[in-house]
């Protein structure tokens, strides 16, 4: 039997309707949707699929559990590999990793030479996942003390959950500190519902909690306990405090009232409950034109948001083409979808201010003025830089401004610890061979504070390997 | 959750709670503050803490109700547990032997003055203190402020009590009389802090000023706090809350916390339709 070309479709939410409400996009595949689009592995004895997970899941095997029916097999090989199978299946870019090297993916349909699309892995991990979690929750049972040691994992982002988990089971006592009043990290504050609904994320840190691991909220490390008191009390550390620091581009009227980081306007949102304003006390503003900065999956969160709280217009400012854009392309297309206009090779140079002599209405964004740009030469990341074109400024009529042009490394652990050796860029310096290691012993950290703004399995696979390299460090020192 | 172990009322629609929080109290210097909220569907707000009590494990909040989430704060008695506080935040003062100090505050602000007062006291200084409202019964702390300070100066605008006026006519008292300081910090109502940043200027005084603009984490993730000084983009969470204040953009400052006027007023109009006045 041939092989279809295409995935199999898997049900969304109407774009007219979903622009409108932050309830998920993707409504996931029925059993039997996913029976058959598991029947399109071709379980490759190289399984390439395998090489380009960051965690390696043996995606075959759990694929072939699908398509056997066995949906609770088919958790359980997930699993091994991955804490968070619910999440990574939603918000991966497969289209870069799994799903990019699939074999099915690279052979052409005979009748139209077009390539196949690749299996739908992503999918297929998010079914198993929803599905294992609609059944009768059996808890964990946490696994004794192995009396190694106790370990510190300051952040509660994806990394943080990762070590946490593994390190669980191996019987260690961890404890993860958080500043914010809800652990997750980006899962809660940053990536909205509509992409990945946090009763989810919720589910899968309460597994976390049912393995024993202690999470105290609302403890800034370095302040709330200091750093001795950290290295006192523990006999390892893992930090995974993420890139959480946003970067403004100093563009002129950078602080009028309607400038936002993308980070700011999301975590009003997504942590603070911004849209079920005054239901929720947080406010997130009403506007009518709406123009986003940057090309990323931030960007892209925040403009399907701003859409979703009423904005009559969303417009993305990207300096360079679509060729480029860093985000996912299924969100790219989401956000055509829904209304989302993009506004290519365009920077903006100004954010223009009320001039009027209404009082209420001093110091508020009215207009950006933006510039067309050109791509030149490839520069050393391997893309082309984008050049403004002289003369070809134009100016957009814009009460909100979203910058979404990335976020750098939080100083406030770092410059508590003077001892923690940072590189040039400011991330911490860790040596990835040996799990994250840091300049201090017993110290390990990963995931975004070591790479920069990455992505969530990156996070994941570096805790995976850290919580390794914890245990056999514990495991050396409890045996001497 | 953090229980309020004291309650008690310091002038109209002023508390002063004590609340339990070990590690706070612990850990926590004068200028320093905590982001808090008061339930599930709580906003975060920065709030000072005016002591911290580490042998008893508490930590004093003084809070003035102007809005929704201050009214909600000021309903919860003795007993009663605010859902999450985190702290202590910011950088703490820069608290060393000056010479004389002159401390400056005024409403809700002198309470986040008056830990500062004490440390510098503590290490030596001579501190003059001036505590400036619109009428006697505004000043708050005085006694507890007259403890660390070696002169207390208190202006009224109405002239109820001490000198009749404003903080800077307090200021340019000291001046003529010809008192030398090498430091003044000045802490209170937006406009209190530049008009007395301005007059720290022409006396020729470095001025430190605690920015309180709106915040949301605390913790220096979204610069929702930005301010501008000396023409560079600060967090005033991380970097601040104290700043220069001669190099505050007090224009942009005050403008940026009008920002949620509107939806502040819709916010406590519906808390007060469904709890009462």
């Amino acid at each position: 039997m041939a092989i279809s070309p295409k995935k199999t479709p898997i049900s969304e939410q109407d774009p007219k309707v979903r622009a409108h409400n932050f309830k998920e996009v993707c409504l996931g595949y029925t059993p039997e949707e996913a029976m058959q689009e598991a029947a399109r592995c071709l379980h490759c004895k190289n399984a390439p699929c395998i090489k380009g997970c960051p965690v390696a899941i043996r995606i075959p095997d759990f694929i072939a559990a699908i398509k056997e029916g066995d949906f609770e097999k088919s958790f359980d090989i997930l699993s091994q590999s991955t804490a968070l199978p619910a999440v990574c299946g939603r918000v991966c870019p497969q289209e870069k990793q799994c799903e990019g090297v699939c074999t099915v993916g690279r052979m052409k349909d005979r009748s139209t030479g077009l390539n196949n699309e690749p299996v739908a892995i992503g999918k297929l991990e998010r079914f198993a996942a929803d599905w294992k979690a609609s059944q009768p929750a059996v808890k964990p049972t946490p696994v004794p003390y192995n009396g190694k040691g106790k370990v510190a994992v300051i952040g509660s982002g994806p990394s943080s959950l990762t070590v946490a988990g593994d390190l669980a089971k191996l019987g260690y006592k961890v404890t993860i500190f958080e500043a914010l009043h809800l652990p997750g990290g980006v899962l809660m504050y940053g990536i909205p519902e509509f992409r990945l609904p946090k009763a989810i994320v919720q589910h899968e840190i309460d597994n976390i909690r049912a393995l024993g691991v202690d999470i105290e909220v609302n403890v800034v490390a370095s302040r709330t306990v200091t750093v001795d008191e950290i290295q006192k009390n523990f006999d390892a550390v893992y930090i995974a405090t993420g890139a959480g620091t946003p970067k403004f581009a100093g563009t002129p009227g950078t602080n009028l009232n309607g400038v936002f980081s993308a980070s700011e306007y999301l975590t009003r949102i997504n942590l603070m409950h911004g849209y079920e304003f005054p239901a929720y006390d947080t406010p997130a503003k009403n506007s009518k034109h709406v123009a986003v900065i940057g090309g990323g999956n931030v960007a892209m969160d925040a403009a399907r948001s701003a859409l979703r709280l009423g904005a009559e217009s969303v417009t993305v400012l990207y300096r360079r083409s679509v060729d480029e854009l860093p985000a996912r392309i299924e969100e790219y297309h989401h956000a055509v979808e829904e209304g989302v206009k993009f506004e290519f090779l365009t920077a903006p140079v100004e954010y223009i201010a009320y001039s009027g002599d209404d009082k209420n209405e001093m110091g508020k964004l009215v207009g950006v003025k933006c510039q067309r740009m050109e791509l030149g030469e490839p520069d050393a990341s391997g893309r082309r830089s984008p050049k403004p074109i002289a003369n070809s400024e134009f100016t957009l009529e814009i009460d909100t401004v979203i910058e979404a042009i990335g976020q750098s490394s939080n100083k406030v652990l770092l410059n508590a610890w003077p001892e923690l050796k940072t590189n040039k860029y400011g991330y911490i310096e860790a040596d990835e061979a040996t799990g994250g290691a840091t300049s201090i012993e017993g110290v390990y950290a990963g995931g975004d504070i070591v790479t920069g703004a990455a992505t969530v399995i990156l996070a994941m696979g570096a805790g995976k390997t850290a919580a390794k390299a914890i245990d056999e460090y514990l495991t050396a020192k409890a045996a001497n | 959750m953090f229980k309020i172990l004291s309650k008690s009322a310091l002038a109209a629609n002023e508390f002063d709670i004590w609340i339990d929080a070990p590690q706070i109290a612990r850990n926590g210097h004068a200028g320093q503050f905590c982001v808090l909220r008061v339930n599930e569907t709580g906003e975060r707000i920065p709030l000072t803490v005016a002591e911290y009590d580490r042998e008893g494990g508490r930590i004093r909040m003084i809070f003035q109700t102007v809005g929704k989430t201050t009214t909600a704060l000021g309903k919860l008695n003795e007993g009663d547990c605010i859902h999450d506080i985190l702290g202590p935040l910011g950088t703490p003062s820069e608290i060393k032997k000056y010479g004389t100090v002159l401390m400056i505050g005024g409403g809700v602000g002198i309470a986040a003055l008056f830990p500062i007062i004490k440390a510098l006291k503590e290490a030596g200084n001579k501190v003059i203190t001036i505590l400036g409202g619109r009428t006697k019964d505004l000043v708050i702390m005085m006694d507890e402020c007259a403890k660390y300070s070696d002169e207390l100066i208190v202006t009224t605008d109405d002239g109820s009590y001490g000198v009749k006026g404003v903080v800077t006519t307090a200021m340019d008292m000291l001046a003529q009389r010809g008192e030398k300081i090498d430091y003044c910090w000045a802490i209170g109502p937006s406009i209190m802090m530049k008009f007395a940043s301005l007059k720290a200027k022409e006396l020729q005084i470095p001025c430190w000023v605690s920015l309180n603009p709106i915040m949301i984490d605390g913790t220096g993730m979204c610069g929702g706090c930005r301010v501008t000084v000396n023409d560079k983009i600060r967090f005033a969470c991380v970097d601040g809350p104290e700043f220069d204040g001669w190099g505050v953009n007090w224009n942009e400052f005050m403008t940026r916390l009008r920002q949620y006027k509107d939806e502040e007023k819709i916010s406590l109009e519906k808390y007060k339709s469904e709890v009462g006045e």
